[in-house]
């Protein structure tokens, strides 16, 4: 389990975060919603390291990891799915999934379940992740995250920008990745998309999460999209 | 001598420089690359890089081969090591800005040369080649050392390509060189990563130094020519790529060899200068960088 508590965190003089607290439960798909700037991708770049927090505390089950090098931070199994895919661009698929598995020791075997999920890009190991079409380039980033074997997975906004049919895989595979027990933080802008894998929903405004709720008792014409998100 | 034994011994002291060339340049090369660091103390870790060489050679006893041998093993090591500890010590504490590590490697460049000046001396110091072999062919003799320089640096950039394409390290320095957050978020130390690249980089231009000390004397001022040389080589290659350096360490070489010995060695600087002000102008990123936006 993966908790937030009482975040502050920002880029220099700009603070973003403001008491930021949230909780994403083993096996749960926690949605994160909320209009543009109101800290979403931060919230995830702080828990990674990349953005330091000034005051609060991340707690990974027992261990607090909000003072680790970032670098530290997916040893934990924390997986990180960065807005925008983020991929090594000039590398090969192969060599993005490596990269994937730098902290793993049993890397052959991971390589292998991850693949299976993803069969596409068992067939472009060669090719350079640069041009792989934009849903090909999206499973190449889930799959270099579950190559952590993550007890967390951060995924920003993966439905951007995406076929239905791409985003019906991504669906899938959130839901099997909930049955294997992972929690799964999913900062997404499509209501649809998050009312059918979320299990519950947190609304952030301002840097701070104001609302969370089940995702059951929502629906897509509910005031809580009108008021948070803009929709 | 006719003019095509003369082209031809032109030719091989153009490879010479090409050579040496290309491994000073592709350590300022990588370390630009990768870090994003114009590294102005370079021609200070060449510098340094020779004059260990002779110091290695006034060290160890017994025939030059031994000392030679000692100091292309060590003296790269030992430069490596001082440019990792720059590197943690003073670049890592910038955050890597590249205004302030220009600045930085300025310092770095003076401190160097004055430690130099102070432990070495002032004057340039000979340090014997590990052979004297002359190969003679039908229109002149030449050199079997210089021959050996060019045949090293091909293996020693060989070896440089392999790490880069071929390893765990050379992949952890390219998805750096790539994106170094989203590198971190893999669990990849880009700190350490930068330390290794930046000793690397020095490294490269030592052994390059150890190979053409024998030539050329070791002095502590001896670092400006190479560095201003590997700085056109980067800038006609495109700065970051290593393929782009070797081509223009061979294009540069070969043209001040050829330039140098048939016209005059000023002539050859002054048009390699013209040839880096026309690729900036009519292509900024180089020949075989890539143009950001």
């Amino acid at each position: 389990m993966l908790t937030l508590t009482g975040i502050d965190a920002g880029y220099g003089e700009v603070q973003v975060l403001r008491g930021l607290s949230l909780e994403a439960r083993t096996g749960e798909v926690l949605c994160v919603m909320g209009r543009n700037g109101a800290g979403k991708s931060t919230m995830l770049k702080t828990i990674m390291g990349q953005v330091r927090a000034t005051s609060g505390a991340i707690l990974l089950d027992d261990t607090r990891i909000d003072g680790l090098p970032a670098h530290e931070v997916p040893r934990h199994g924390i997986g990180y799915v960065p807005q925008g895919r983020r991929l090594f661009g000039d590398l090969t698929v192969a060599e993005n999934i490596e990269i994937g598995l730098m902290t793993r020791s049993k890397g052959a075997r991971v390589r292998d379940s991850v693949l299976d999920l993803f069969p596409r890009l068992r067939e472009r190991m060669g090719q350079v992740s640069c041009t792989l079409s934009g849903g090909e380039q999206q499973m190449l980033a889930i799959a270099r995250a579950l190559c952590l074997e993550p007890k967390v997975l951060l995924l920003d906004e993966p439905t951007e920008g995406l076929q239905p049919s791409m985003i019906a895989l991504i669906r899938d595979t959130v839901v099997a990745l909930k049955k294997t027990g992972v929690a799964t933080i999913l900062v997404e802008q499509r209501v649809d998309a998050a009312l059918s894998v979320g299990d519950r929903i947190s609304f952030m405004v301002g840097g701070a999460v104001v609302e969370t709720m089940p995702a059951k008792g929502l629906s897509a014409a509910s005031a809580h999209f009108a008021t948070y998100v803009g929709v | 001598m006719e003019f095509g034994p003369f082209l031809l011994l032109a030719l091989m002291e153009g490879l010479v420089t090409a050579a040496v060339l290309a491994l000073t340049a592709s350590g300022l090369s990588l370390v630009f690359g990768i870090m994003r660091v114009v590294n102005v103390a370079h021609g200070a870790f060449f510098m340094l890089g020779a004059v260990l060489a002779w110091f290695t050679a006034q060290w160890v006893p017994g025939p030059p081969a031994v000392a030679f041998a000692v100091a292309l093993i060590v003296c790269p090591l030992i430069v490596g090591a001082i440019a990792a500890l720059a590197d943690t010590a003073i670049l890592k504490r910038l955050n890597y800005e590249p205004e302030a590590t220009i600045v930085a490697t300025i310092g770095l460049l003076y401190i160097l040369e004055q430690a130099a000046l102070s432990l070495f001396g002032p004057d340039a110091r000979p340090v014997p080649a590990p052979f004297n072999i002359r190969l003679q062919l039908p229109w002149f003799g030449y050199s079997g050392y210089k021959l050996a320089v060019v045949a090293a640096a091909i293996i020693v950039l060989l070896g440089v390509w392999l790490i880069l394409k071929h390893t765990r390290a050379g992949l952890v320095m390219r998805a750096t060189q790539i994106d170094r957050d989203t590198a971190r978020a893999f669990g990849i130390n880009v700190d350490r990563v930068y330390a290794g690249v930046f000793a690397m980089g020095a490294g490269l231009a030592a052994i390059a130094a150890v190979l053409i000390v024998p030539i050329q004397q070791a002095h502590y001022l001896m670092g400006g020519d190479p560095l201003l040389l590997s700085f056109i080589v980067v800038i006609i290659g495109g700065l970051g790529s290593l393929r782009g350096t070797l081509v223009a360490a061979l294009l540069i070489g070969l043209s001040d060899g050829v330039i140098s010995t048939f016209f005059a060695p000023t002539l050859a600087k002054i048009i390699a200068t013209l040839v880096v002000a026309l690729v900036l102008v009519f292509r900024p990123q180089g020949l075989f960088g890539t143009r950001t936006t």
